[in-house]
């Protein structure tokens, strides 16, 4: 489904992808971890189209979108529940899930299935975005993505600045995900959390996967020595 | 008096819809167009070639003028204003003024500095009486197309696709491209509306009002003061503000027939004093 192919990108004159593959298989999580700075951003920034890779390849469904234009990303079936959530402020919640559908990729996701399976944002469905508490907003972000019908939903640290029961309620929000047949990536600092939310884990350093495997059968120690470096 | 005031009222209508066009750019797009006015002085002009040239009403210049203005302000979007965008709050500013001195200078060598107006015929002097009180049928048709543009633009960018996706590009442009939003492509048409409701307003002024090439600044001043007596981003405030300074405006002459301006000045100032958020501002801002 996913498949990346020698991708190196860099800000400017700074390296920051030093070719690396990855390929994930449809219906697939896995999980992208690494410390701060490892890449996993910028992976997800050359998948949206939002920085333009210096060579290599990414491909969803065997079509190559390395260099498209966020906009035409969108329209092949890649959504992004971007870091921080980045709700619409100016919108209520029900039009953040309906601008979520702008692109009109049909498939079984709409505003009803979105409110079915996260219950609590259809009970605030006419509040402005930003009266919601973080662990809601993130619901609110994952169905917007969702609302795009995507073959590919990335999502970009989703526990960052949401207190531990905010991130419970998402991650089983994510989990009730898991066998819709969507081809998931998370990125996520706690080792922990991504890997119990995933099928596989690749975890990267300096720009590169140095590890990767299954996530239920994965060493701890052996993820902490590739994480930090310690060979 | 009543009369003075009810007169006044209407005429805030037209103001309303001065503003409504910047009410769209500075409060849904936020982003700045000086020239807003210069636009309006512009419309009445191609109105005035057609109805001279063909011998129309000027209200049935609008189903051309319209449509010119709307492809005027996509191409304004597109090739002048995004290319200022990003880059601070200085660049918008300073382009859209110089487009407005360009505009005004344009508007001189084409049309001369002499004063204009369009001829509504017998539009012009109808007027229906209620008791003692004698109301234009012009003043009162500019509030009725007045209600029903501001009833039609809020409906676009409250109730459409379309709409959401000009308030989410303003929010935050990247974010919105990650939906799918033609984000350049969604503004350029709400500029086109923008300029569209201004060829609108500027018919209405034309038949009420006199205009020459250096009148843009003014009815930029009104629009401006419609706009933030409303509230910014809050299209039905725009026309209340509007009527408001419309009224101010009548009770001034009714001191001194000279001080109408002015007075309707000394409500924004004192508007922006005590509300300086406006009348109807949404409150989900953050």
């Amino acid at each position: 489904m996913i498949s990346i192919t020698d991708l190196r990108a860099s800000y400017g004159p700074l390296p920051v992808l030093f070719g690396f593959d990855l390929n994930v298989a449809r219906g697939e999580t896995l999980a992208l971890i690494g410390a701060n700075g490892a890449g996993k951003t910028t992976t997800f920034a050359v998948m949206t189209g939002r920085l333009k890779p210096q060579t290599g390849s990414v491909s969803i469904n065997g079509r190559d979108i390395a260099g498209l234009t966020t906009i035409d990303i969108v329209v092949h079936g890649l959504a992004l529940v971007p870091e921080g959530r980045q709700l619409f402020p100016s919108l209520s919640v029900e039009e953040n899930l309906l601008v979520g559908a702008h692109s009109r990729r049909s498939g079984g996701w709409n505003i009803e299935r979105v409110y079915e399976i996260f219950p609590t944002v259809a009970e605030f469905r006419n509040r402005p975005s930003m009266a919601l508490s973080g662990g809601q907003q993130q619901l609110v972000a994952i169905g917007r993505a969702l609302m795009s019908n995507p073959d590919v939903l990335l999502c970009d640290e989703l526990s960052l600045g949401l207190s531990p029961a905010a991130v419970d309620i998402v991650y089983s929000a994510l989990q009730k995900l898991r066998g819709e047949g969507l081809t998931t990536v998370i990125v996520e600092q706690d080792i922990a959390r991504a890997l119990s939310a995933s099928d596989r884990f690749a975890c990267m350093r300096h720009g590169q996967i140095v590890l990767s495997g299954a996530s239920k059968s994965a060493d701890r120690a052996e993820i902490s020595n590739a994480y930090f470096g310690m060979r | 008096m009543l009369e003075t005031l009810i007169n006044g009222a209407l005429v805030g209508a037209l103001y309303g819809l001065y503003g409504l066009g910047l009410s769209l750019c500075l409060g849904l797009m936020r982003q700045i167009n000086l020239a807003h006015g210069d636009f309006i002085v512009f419309s009445a002009f191609l109105a005035l070639q057609l109805t001279t040239h063909l011998g129309i009403q000027p209200l049935l210049a609008l189903p051309i003028v319209v449509p010119v203005m709307f492809v005027i302000g996509r191409l304004l979007q597109r090739f002048v204003i995004e290319r200022t965008l990003g880059r601070g709050e200085m660049p918008p500013i300073l382009v859209t003024f110089g487009l407005s001195v360009i505009l005004q200078n344009v508007m001189l060598q084409l049309f001369s500095a002499d004063t204009k107006s369009l001829d509504p015929g017998p539009l012009g002097t109808a007027a229906i009486n209620i008791g003692s009180v004698a109301i234009g049928v012009l003043p009162l048709l500019t509030l009725a197309v007045a209600v029903g543009i501001f009833a039609l633009t809020a409906a676009v960018f409250g109730r459409t696709r379309f709409g959401r996706a000009v308030r989410a590009t303003s929010d935050n442009e990247a974010v919105a491209q990650l939906m799918g939003i033609g984000t350049r492509r969604v503004f350029a048409t709400a500029m086109g509306f923008a300029l569209a409701i201004s060829a609108v307003a500027a018919i209405f002024y034309g038949m009420r009002g006199t205009f020459d090439p250096s009148t843009g600044p003014e009815r930029m001043l009104f629009a401006f003061e419609a706009v933030i007596l409303g509230g910014l981003g809050s299209i039905w405030g725009t026309l209340a503000g509007g009527i408001i300074l419309g009224i101010a405006q009548a009770a001034g002459t009714l001191i001194v027939p000279s001080l109408g301006p002015l007075v309707g000045h000394v409500v924004f100032l004192t508007g922006l004093l005590l509300m300086p958020g406006g009348l109807f501002t949404k409150r989900i801002r953050v």
